[in-house]
């Protein structure tokens, strides 16, 4: 098992930059370009880990230790969320409030990491990560207060140990899938994807994720761009363990399985933020606070 | 027992030495944090001797109240409140000795340090005292001690104004605690706690008498919405103190209640409803006031409501699972409740402690004309942002172990019980994911605005790192929640004591649940850790990849403008803008506003305040109008001596009257 749960983090680790790839190809084909390449991400990190780092004079510590204390909140998290409905690498009972605070401390250094620049952009960056993702964090607990319910367990890896592909046609499914969507909505939200923000712009009045890492450069930049990488995956994950749920399939299959989930994802992610527009600022507490309402519905249908 | 005896003794000595001490208060502050030192040594000791042996140490000796007998005693219970009582006093006490210098003339300053020594000593006779006469004592010493403390910069009149609001708000409480002590005691003729027999008195008996346990206790501890002395009095009394009010007073309502709740017996569900019910309000709607602030202690002070509010649902879902026999529930609850009073008294107090050196250093706790100290106050800026992390519950420190354990307290309710009880663990859920969020918005915000960036003003720009025995004090505190969050199995063992006597869970059920909840404890360090390595190795793969490079300065990216000023930056108000409007505070904000006027505006000025929803619109017109009806009395009061007189005159012809009659 502990094999198995290995794989799955040396798989994260390797294959999380291609989903911003996916999603940017995706995107390229629907607006009739041919796009990046695949790989780009890659080639990106690799680039600014060699390059020269500029700090603004009016940093600290702080900044300098942002991007590290991010990614590596990021990594831990990574060995608490289960892959393909395998377990994962670290699983107990209340693993799942060390995921949602893992993810909690990583925005923690981001937002004082861009509040340490100064700058007013970074401030508007900041108060606005925090706003949202205040609004979203109801959304995720409330989605896994469900599914623990469901599963009668309180850790994440025996939630999604027990989802097997009967689960979605069993009586169960409904409550599965208001769960899904609540989630679709948090790795949206999370991952600053349109409709809550757009990745593609840093110099706008409507940006959140790219103002915050603006004055970031070379190996901090390389650190906080895998990061957002593996936050794509660790949240994407926990949608996708639900949607195609491969408990009892044998481990190569169910990680084949897994990983063309993600990358499926990832497509869906591109059309997505191919055909809708970034929603108005104040409209995005509307989505977030659907999004908790859906789970809350779940929890109601589990409850009665 | 006898050196618990000694501590008080000590306290109480150091006090009224400190109190005589010559010269200029500079040696009162030094005998006083001497004698508290000493009294927390000897306190200690017997408090885990308790813990871990649970031997339970009692004294009775007859006095000449009324009532019973001086009895104290020392249980779990009793333990593990001294403990934090001690530590904090201690600390708080070293950093006082050196802050406090300064504060004024002599004779305010020894008194202050006498009033200080007798606080400590009042909250350890309250959580021993086991008379209600006794505790009653010990409550009154200790609220009117606090209040000479508020009290310390009486020249100013907010602070008289705090003074009089906090005095007038304690003894609401302590008329409910005085009813509620008369009813325990019905039936028989004492108020030994061991004397009370509640079982016989009926549901509806125990339902009142935990009601006014809510409205006496609860007023001290801060539940919304007889919170409103806490924003009112914490900014005003100095630092050490308010670290010592909000970290560890506050809590002996909590102790209170407690206690209280042991004299109850079995709950019916509906005390856990509404303890769940007054935790949410107030953990919302503490974090939700204190993120509209920007006087920093007055934000720490909103957050104690917030952290009390936690506690609550904590005691909350404890009760429930007592009521619906589920013992690993009240162990959680109870246990996560316990765990958050001793993880609130370090980082608060540590938070209050940095907000003092801030004030002290920069003459000014306005968030928005502070900013860029964290280079000038290293040590203070890092142990803020250490207390910062520890509050939002974020891993590895220690408010993430007892947070933790009040949401798995719900989450094993909301997933294994049914009907209400499993909608009360979702409520609990849901108040603290809200609270979680908000509290990182909050403290992001204060950390942010008040120690990085530029300053925002000339004293800001001036401001050095504060004395010596100051910084160890934040130093003691910050390392003290990095130990707690990585001890964090041994944690539900070493208060099991208490959390007994709070659940009244019994010993196997315990054993199975403290077993349990330390094995994933044991898993969450196991994450702390590896997030510490990572955290180690990024760093050092960082360091050896910049090693080969160019490393530049320049100012910060400001898209191409060349004339940025530093009040250009965001301010405290702007960053929680989003929040507080969307979650309908602006209404209560107030704001004073001159626009610009002119092609060439000369002056433009924007204040903003919020002001106390639940003291401006309940307390002050309910004030207001005991105030105007007794007013109407005013002319029986009219100053001349005739009429005074008479008065004397007619009481005694009515008296004799009566007597003849």
């Amino acid at each position: 098992m502990i094999v198995v749960a290995v794989v799955h983090v040396l798989l994260a680790l390797l294959l999380a930059p291609l989903l911003p790839g996916v999603i940017n190809r995706t995107k390229a084909a629907l607006a009739g370009r041919r796009g990046q390449p695949l790989l780009q991400a890659y080639f990106d990190l690799g680039k600014l880990l060699r390059k020269d780092v500029v700090y603004s004079t009016t940093t600290t510590w702080v900044f300098r230790a942002g991007p590290s204390a991010a990614l590596a909140a990021l990594l831990v998290a990574l060995a608490i969320v289960p892959f393909a409905n395998a377990r994962a690498l670290l699983a107990f009972p209340g693993d799942l409030l060390l995921f949602a605070y893992l993810l909690g401390l990583a925005r923690f250094s981001l937002v004082t990491a861009a509040l340490d620049t100064g700058s007013s952009f970074e401030g508007m960056g900041a108060s606005r990560e925090v706003t949202f993702s205040a609004l979203a964090e109801p959304a995720l607990l409330l989605g896994l207060v469900a599914m623990a319910r469901e599963a009668g367990s309180v850790s994440l890896s025996d939630v999604y140990t027990r989802l097997a592909p009967v689960s979605l046609v069993e009586g169960g499914g409904p409550v599965l899938l208001l769960v899904a969507a609540a989630f679709g909505v948090v790795y949206l939200a999370e991952n600053a994807r349109i409709p809550f923000d757009d990745p593609n712009t840093h110099l706008e009045l409507t940006m959140i994720h790219e103002v915050l890492i603006l004055d970031h450069s070379g190996p901090d930049l390389a650190f906080l761009q895998y990061g957002a990488a593996l936050k794509l995956w660790l949240l994407g994950s926990l949608a996708v363990g639900i949607l195609i749920p491969l408990h009892g399939a044998p481990p190569v299959p169910a990680m084949l399985g897994g990983l063309a989930g993600m990358f499926l994802l990832a497509v869906v992610t591109g059309v997505i933020e191919s055909t809708m527009a970034r929603l108005r600022l104040v409209r995005v507490p509307q989505l977030l606070v659907g999004a908790t309402l859906l789970s809350l519905l779940a929890l109601l249908m589990v409850l009665a | 027992m006898p050196l618990l005896l000694a501590s008080l003794g000590v306290l109480l000595l150091g006090g009224l030495v400190a109190l005589a001490w010559p010269g200029h208060g500079r040696g009162s502050g030094r005998v006083a944090a001497g004698s508290v030192f000493a009294a927390a040594v000897l306190g200690i000791i017997p408090a885990i001797r308790v813990l871990a042996g649970g031997n339970v140490m009692t004294l009775d000796l007859p006095w000449e109240m009324p009532l019973g007998s001086l009895s104290i005693g020392l249980d779990g219970l009793s333990a593990f409140f001294i403990i934090p009582i001690l530590l904090l006093g201690a600390i708080a006490a070293l950093y006082g000795a050196a802050g406090l210098r300064d504060g004024g003339p002599r004779r305010t300053v020894a008194t202050s340090w006498l009033m200080y020594n007798v606080l400590i000593a009042g909250m350890l006779l309250v959580v021993v005292a086991r008379n209600g006469m006794l505790l009653l004592l010990a409550w009154e010493l200790m609220s009117v001690a606090s209040f000479f403390l508020v009290m310390f910069e009486d020249g100013r009149p907010e602070v008289r104004r705090a003074g009089r609001t906090y005095l007038i708000a304690t003894h609401i409480g302590t008329a409910g605690l005085l009813v509620m002590f008369l009813l325990l005691g019905r039936g028989c003729d004492t108020l030994d706690f061991n004397a009370f027999r509640i079982g016989e008195g009926g549901p509806r008996l125990s339902g009142i008498i935990f009601l006014l346990a809510i409205v006496g206790f609860g007023t001290k501890a801060g539940f919304v919405p007889l919170h409103g002395w806490l924003p009112e009095a914490h900014p005003a009394a100095p630092s050490h103190v308010s670290a010592v009010m909000s970290g560890v007073m506050i809590k002996t309502g909590i102790y209170g209640l407690l206690r209280v709740l042991t004299f109850l017996g079995p709950p019916p569900p509906w005390f856990g409803w509404v303890l769940v019910g007054i935790g949410a309000v107030s953990g919302v709607y503490g974090v939700l006031f204190a993120l509209a602030q920007h006087d920093l202690k007055r934000l720490l002070a909103y957050h104690s409501v917030e952290n009390i509010g936690i506690i609550a649902l904590g005691i909350g879902v404890g009760l429930l699972g007592r009521s619906h026999h589920l013992p690993v529930v009240a162990v959680l609850g109870f246990g996560g409740a316990l765990l958050h009073v001793f993880n609130h008294a370090l980082f608060k107090g540590l938070l209050f402690l940095a907000a003092g050196a801030v004030a002290h250093a920069a003459h000014t706790r306005e968030i928005d004309s502070l900013g860029g100290l964290l280079r000038h106050m290293p040590v203070t800026g890092a142990s803020f942002l250490v207390g910062a992390v520890a509050i939002c519950g974020l891993p590895p420190l220690n408010g993430f172990v007892s947070e933790a354990m009040v949401y798995l307290a719900a989450f094993c309710a909301a997933t294994s019980a049914t009907g209400s009880f499993a909608v009360s663990g979702v409520v609990v859920i849901t108040a603290l994911a809200l609270i979680g969020g908000l509290a990182a918005a909050c403290f992001t915000k204060a950390f942010g605005i008040v120690f990085l960036g530029e300053p925002r003003s000339a004293a800001a720009a001036d401001a050095g790192e504060v004395a010596p025995a100051m910084r160890v004090a934040m130093v003691i505190l910050a390392a003290g929640c990095g130990v707690v969050g990585l001890c964090a199995p041994l944690l539900p063992g070493a208060a099991a004591e208490a959390i007994r006597v709070a659940s009244g869970a019994s010993p196997a059920e315990m054993q199975t649940s403290v077993t349990w909840v330390a094995g994933s404890l044991r898993l969450v360090v196991l994450g702390a850790g590896a997030l510490l390595v990572t955290f180690l190795g990024m760093a050092l793969a960082r360091r050896r990849l910049l090693a080969r490079r160019r490393v530049v300065s320049a100012p910060t990216w400001d898209c191409g403008y060349a004339a940025p000023t530093t009040r250009m930056q965001y301010t405290a108000s702007s960053y929680a803008h989003p929040l507080t409007s969307l979650l309908g505070l602006s209404g209560w904000t107030r704001r004073e506003i001159t626009t610009p006027v002119g092609l060439f505006p000369k002056e433009a000025h924007l204040r903003t305040t919020t002001p106390d929803p639940v003291q401006d619109g309940i307390y002050a017109p309910v004030f207001a109008a005991i105030g105007r009806f007794l007013l109407r009395f005013r002319p029986l009061q009219g100053g001349m001596i005739q009429l005074y007189v008479l008065y004397i005159a007619l009481t005694l012809l009515i008296l004799l009257a009566w007597k003849l009659g």
